[in-house]
């Protein structure tokens, strides 16, 4: 029964991570049309946005300490963080200790930019091209964005720790008499993505902005000709699509140390995620990243490697194949989307 | 219709004719084609092939960087290195046999296709007579076979796979670098005097073949010792998150976590079970252990924290207390500002002893070359006492068990050497099962004539 709860919440976790991502893929074709294959680069993107403000806060004075030999047997320069001799040592350490957290408030601004520039400056010029074309430049794009990662921040993962008093693990099985010890920041994590899924959800259904982005969604032509200008919602409906990528790529620093590879890692999971749940539904989006997170979490026990051996690394696509020939639109797909 | 008339004069000069032909290449191009990429000129072409680009870039750049330092060294500039230490004595810094040292780079991507497709570049367009580098046992077989083909010497960089110089060891191929056997052979005892010999363990373990070969080794190695191996679950090469895989160790009634991983599944399948606690959980009514057979110092870096107290091999650790080892890091370390990693070593040592060997050879003829290097024993490279064997082109050396260290004081003391195992301990028969058994031979050199 352990085991089986603890499977359940990985699935949630790491479905979360896998919705999030969907989440924004799905906002972004829903209004613009657009395929966009540069959106696991966002999510790489908002990881690094917490490695530099860990790096930001990590600046320091150097100081020869001669009781100290670096390898070559010379003394060694001793580093002290500014926020060290500017705050006092405690008050220091504590807010590097926090740098993930400080790091979304540094990440929504820069990925809303990121987003707008991105949509401004190469996304609009496509939107009347066919999703080949779209494919191919935003791929391209990914590419460009996570070799210029790599060219700052190297090839190798960085650790970008989450705060000492959210590391560590609780027992949340304690009231049911079970020994069910699970990462705390799995959990914030898990929390987290739930806030922004329900803010998005929220944004779009109670708001006249988040109202006239779903009409546009439905027939932008008409609200057009209302005299809304919708081209400019839906831009800042990409720049929000990139804040959230960007935002579960923060949060997602403290699980796996960040990599410039993370965008490819995660894109075509996430692909995957949209179809299963029907391209441009926002609800389906969300079901299929938990459905699939927990799939694959149950197809990696003993259990089923021992009785399928391999079942761990088809599950996804089995079960994406399965859907698709069943329901061809996906879970919650709509009719008329890309069936043109 | 014209007739064709024999007569015995006209059959004599034809027959002349005919044979004067047929005798044209050896007696006028054996000197122009005696080997493949013979040097004319006075430069030598050594190519380095390493990963520029791909999750293994870093750990290029730093064979590269080394690869570099051997170029300066072998043509007389900077400090000498390990010219100083090195116990054979024929080179001497003026190039290789008195050709200056010229090196040309590719990118592997730590792909085998795109390892190849470089080397064969580098081989064909810029006349390299050797390749050196590389980060992955896949790359590794793959660019030793083109190399046998092709007529060059295979020097190869970190490939750390049995297979390498097991089942698909070639003539032309020469692996300075230990294998999953040592890492196994070397981390078993301290293991048992560490853990003891009543021990459940259980493998993760990367689905390709670098960990399937490791897993065998170490699954070997401490079953012999008493260890019951409970499970062994292959991950997929492109996991990210390994939390359901770790849940599943925690009802298993294993007490040792073997992660049979390297680079980002070793820092990411590390970091999850730390994540979950394992090291401060009591199974069986022992601590509960983590072994990560294979460390490197990126690694290791990547890892942070989370490698305290893991216990794992390596094939060199700047921190070795040797003359060469030494010499070698203070000349790494005055040039580039950091201590060099153990694929940097692999590769310095590779390029100086590839030269040494065309010294004492005269020639670099690869046959001549694979001559040399065969049972070729020394000393002052880093390693300590060195042996090349002859039936497998497998160097024998000590191997080094490391733990994460408590408290480093610097970021590159983040690894500290818990025991030096002698060579002795390591050592295998060349007919091992796990390295091909007695089918597996090396083949005939082939110099490209």
């Amino acid at each position: 029964m352990d085991a089986f709860i603890l499977q359940i919440l990985n699935g949630l976790d790491k479905g979360s991570a896998y919705a999030l991502i969907a989440l924004g893929l799905t906002l972004i074709f829903g209004t613009l049309g657009v395929v966009n294959f540069a959106h696991g680069a966002l999510f790489m993107i908002g990881a690094f946005v917490a490695v530099t403000m860990q790096k930001v806060l990590n600046l320091s004075t150097e100081l020869v300490d001669p009781t100290k030999k670096d390898f070559l047997g010379n003394p060694l320069m001793v580093k002290t963080p500014y926020v060290e001799n500017w705050f006092g040592e405690s008050a220091g350490q504590f807010i590097i200790n926090w740098s993930v957290p400080l790091s979304i408030l540094a990440a929504i601004p820069i990925m809303l930019a990121i987003g707008f520039i991105m949509e401004r400056g190469l996304i609009r010029h496509f939107y009347k091209r066919p999703h080949a074309d779209q494919i191919l430049v935003t791929f391209g794009l990914a590419i460009v964005l996570q070799e210029i990662v790599k060219a700052f921040f190297g090839a190798n993962p960085i650790q970008t720790p989450a705060p000492d008093a959210l590391n560590g693990v609780v027992n949340m099985g304690a009231w049911l008499n079970m020994s069910l010890s699970y990462p705390l920041w799995r959990i914030v994590y898990f929390c987290f993505a739930a806030i922004i899924i329900f803010g998005v959800f929220a944004f779009l259904q109670f708001t006249t902005f988040g109202m006239v982005v779903r009409a546009g969604m439905a027939d932008r032509e008409t609200v057009g000709l209302l005299g809304i200008n919708i081209d400019k919602r839906f831009t800042i409906m990409f720049a929000i699509a990139a804040s959230v990528a960007g935002l579960a790529g923060v949060m997602y620093a403290p699980i796996n140390p960040p990599n410039y590879h993370w965008g490819m890692d995660f894109l075509v999971l996430s692909f995957v995620v949209v179809v299963v749940g029907g391209m441009g539904s926002l609800p389906g989006a969300v079901l299929a990243g938990f459905l699939l997170g927990i799939l694959e979490s149950f197809a990696s026990t003993t259990w089923a490697t021992t009785t399928i051996p391999g079942i761990n690394q088809i599950i996804i696509y089995l079960v994406a194949i399965i859907i698709l020939l069943t329901r061809p639109r996906g879970l919650m797909g709509r009719k008329g989307v890309m069936e043109e | 219709m014209s007739k064709l008339i024999f007569n015995r004069r006209g059959l004599i000069k034809s027959t002349a004719a005919v044979g004067a032909g047929l005798a044209m290449p050896t007696i006028f191009s054996r000197n122009a084609w005696a080997y493949t990429n013979e040097p004319k000129g006075d430069t030598v072409t050594l190519g380095f092939n390493v990963p520029q680009t791909g999750p293994y870039a870093d750990e290029g750049a730093d064979e590269l960087l080394a690869q570099k330092l051997a170029v300066e060294h072998l043509n007389g500039e900077g400090d000498g290195g390990c010219l100083n230490t090195f116990t054979s004595k024929a080179l001497k810094g003026n190039g290789i046999l008195g050709k200056k040292v010229a090196y040309v780079t590719g990118d592997t991507q730590t792909k085998s296709d795109a390892a190849r497709a470089s080397a064969k570049s580098m081989i064909e367009k810029d006349g390299a007579v050797m390749i050196n580098g590389g980060s992955s046992s896949g790359v590794a077989v793959a660019v030793q076979g083109l190399c046998q083909e092709a007529g060059v010497i295979f020097m190869a960089g970190l490939t750390h796979a049995n297979d390498t110089t097991g089942k698909d060891r070639k003539a032309n191929g020469f692996r300075h670098f230990f294998n999953a056997y040592m890492s196994a052979a070397a981390l078993a005892p301290v293991l048992e005097k560490e853990m003891g010999s009543d021990r459940r363990a259980y493998h993760l373990t990367a689905d390709y073949n670098w960990g399937w070969t490791q897993q065998e080794s170490i699954a070997a190695s401490t079953e012999a010792m008493g260890w019951e191996t409970v499970n062994n679950v292959l991950t997929p090469l492109a996991s990210t998150d390994f939390s359901s895989y770790i849940t599943p160790v925690l009802n298993s009634g294993a007490d040792v976590l073997v992660l049979n991983h390297y680079g980002g599944n070793m820092v990411n399948s590390l970091s999850n079970a730390i994540q979950f606690d394992l090291l401060n959980k009591q199974v069986n009514g022992k601590d509960f252990k983590i072994v990560v057979p294979l460390y490197s110092e990126l690694m290791a870096a990547g890892a942070g924290d989370n490698i305290k107290g893991v216990l794992g091999s390596m094939n060199y650790n700047w921190q070795l207390d040797n003359e060469g080892s030494k010499q070698f890091v203070k000349s790494f370390g005055e040039k580039y500002g950091k201590p060099p990693s153990n694929s940097a070593q692999t590769c310095y040592a590779q390029v100086l002893l590839y030269a040494d060997a065309c010294e004492r050879a005269g020639t670099f003829n690869p046959c001549g070359v694979v001559e040399a290097l065969e049972g070729f024993d020394f000393d002052g490279l880093g390693n300590g006492k060195t042996s090349y064997r002859k039936e497998d082109h497998q160097c024998f050396k000590d191997v080094l068990v490391v733990r994460g260290a408590e408290n480093p004081t610097t970021a590159y003391d983040t690894l500290e050497i818990v025991e030096i195992t002698p060579t002795e301990q390591v050592t295998y028969a060349p007919d091992h099962p796990l390295f091909g058994g007695p089918e597996a031979t090396l083949g005939t050199c082939n110099s490209g004539a």
